[in-house]
């Protein structure tokens, strides 16, 4: 009898154990990301700038290239990196407490220089890392260490959409909102990571994919429950789906 | 842990990556995967894959763990 196999540890993936908490969508991020990376062939040419946040050690387990930033400021070090190495492809890896706070100035500045970058952007909806403290994408009434009533509008703010922010500027090519809290949205996730390498492959410009993920530890549930949560919750207010789609235009 | 045959498709679980988030639990079609009972070296309840399971190596609860413990085969 044969037996095949179905499914395979990532090959990209160092044999080391993750430093993240169960359930947490980093892990599964990591998975992907050395899959596409795999199957595009891109080992050899591509660099990762990972942030301060809990995906900090990701050149622990990613088997390709890292340069880390500081916080926040994954965009303008591989802006430098693409400038200098036009052949690498380069994307930051960067949470929400990163892209969307203390980041906002060098991606928003980097997706209008249309640089040939991608960003791989992990929504969870806090700022893990420190202790689960409110992020400018903390949902409304989302109980976090600094909201500890619940977030408020009128105080606080509303959730900021970076995707919707980013598809008005003019050098962004491709922008979409994934989740990965169930297996058909961990499949269109994957498909979105190659497809966001592949504007940049194909020199059109800025490409992104913002990834709703699920933090059990400070959202105080348990793995299964934030799996839900995304669903039940971040959803409603991060509408899944592509938010921008220029391919065709920047190829004609 | 290798748990084995008489079927279409099988799992193998690491037990030393696995950290008990259960999610593989609530996605598996066939409900194949429990508890082991035993805890890993890093202190968590693993899981384990029931031999007498209908598994048809869909490979869904590759696709969802998050440890990359689960390896996927069918026969
Ligand atoms: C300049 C600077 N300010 C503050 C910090 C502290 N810090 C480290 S990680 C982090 C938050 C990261 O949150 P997020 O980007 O949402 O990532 P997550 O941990 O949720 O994955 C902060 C504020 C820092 N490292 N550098
Ligand atoms: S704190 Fe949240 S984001 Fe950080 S490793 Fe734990 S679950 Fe993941």
């Amino acid at each position: 009898m044969t037996i095949k196999t179905v499914y395979k540890r990532p090959k990209l993936l160092k044999e080391r154990l993750f430093h993240y908490c169960p359930g947490c969508g980093h892990s599964v991020i990591h998975k992907l990301l050395c899959e596409v990376i795999d199957e595009m062939n891109l080992k050899e040419r591509i660099v990762c700038i990972p942030p301060p946040g809990c995906s900090v050690f990701a050149y622990n387990y990613l088997d390709i290239d890292m340069a880390e930033s500081a916080h926040g400021r994954g965009a303008a070090v591989a802006t430098g990196i693409k400038r200098v190495s036009p052949e690498t492809i380069v994307f930051t890896y960067q949470g929400d407490g990163d892209l969307s706070a203390i980041g906002t100035a060098e991606t928003i500045h980097a997706a209008n220089r249309e640089e040939k970058i991608t960003a791989i952007f992990v929504n969870n909806a806090v700022y893990g890392m420190t202790g689960g403290q409110m992020a400018p994408t903390t949902m409304i009434g989302q109980k976090t260490t600094t909201s500890p009533y619940g977030r408020e509008v009128n105080k606080e703010g509303y959730p900021l959409k970076m995707s919707e922010i980013l598809s008005v500027v003019e050098g962004t090519v491709y922008i979409e909102r994934t989740a990965v809290n169930s297996p058909k949205n961990i499949k269109k996730t994957k498909k979105a990571i190659s497809k966001a390498f592949q504007v940049q492959i194909d020199n059109l410009g800025f490409s992104m994919v913002e990834i709703l993920s699920p933090c059990p530890t400070n959202w105080k549930m348990s793995p299964i429950e934030s799996w839900h949560w995304v669903d039940k919750e971040m959803v409603k207010e991060f509408p899944l789906g592509v938010i921008k789609d220029r391919i065709k235009v920047k190829k004609c | 842990m290798k748990a084995k045959v008489k079927m279409k498709g099988y799992i193998e679980i690491n037990q030393e990556s696995c950290k008990g988030c259960q999610i593989c639990f609530y996605f598996c079609p066939k409900s194949s995967i429990s508890d082991s009972g035993s805890i890993n070296s890093s202190g968590y309840f693993s899981a384990c894959f029931s031999d007498n399971s209908e598994c048809n190596a869909c490979g869904i609860c590759a696709i969802v763990c998050p440890e990359a413990a689960i390896e996927v085969y069918r026969e």
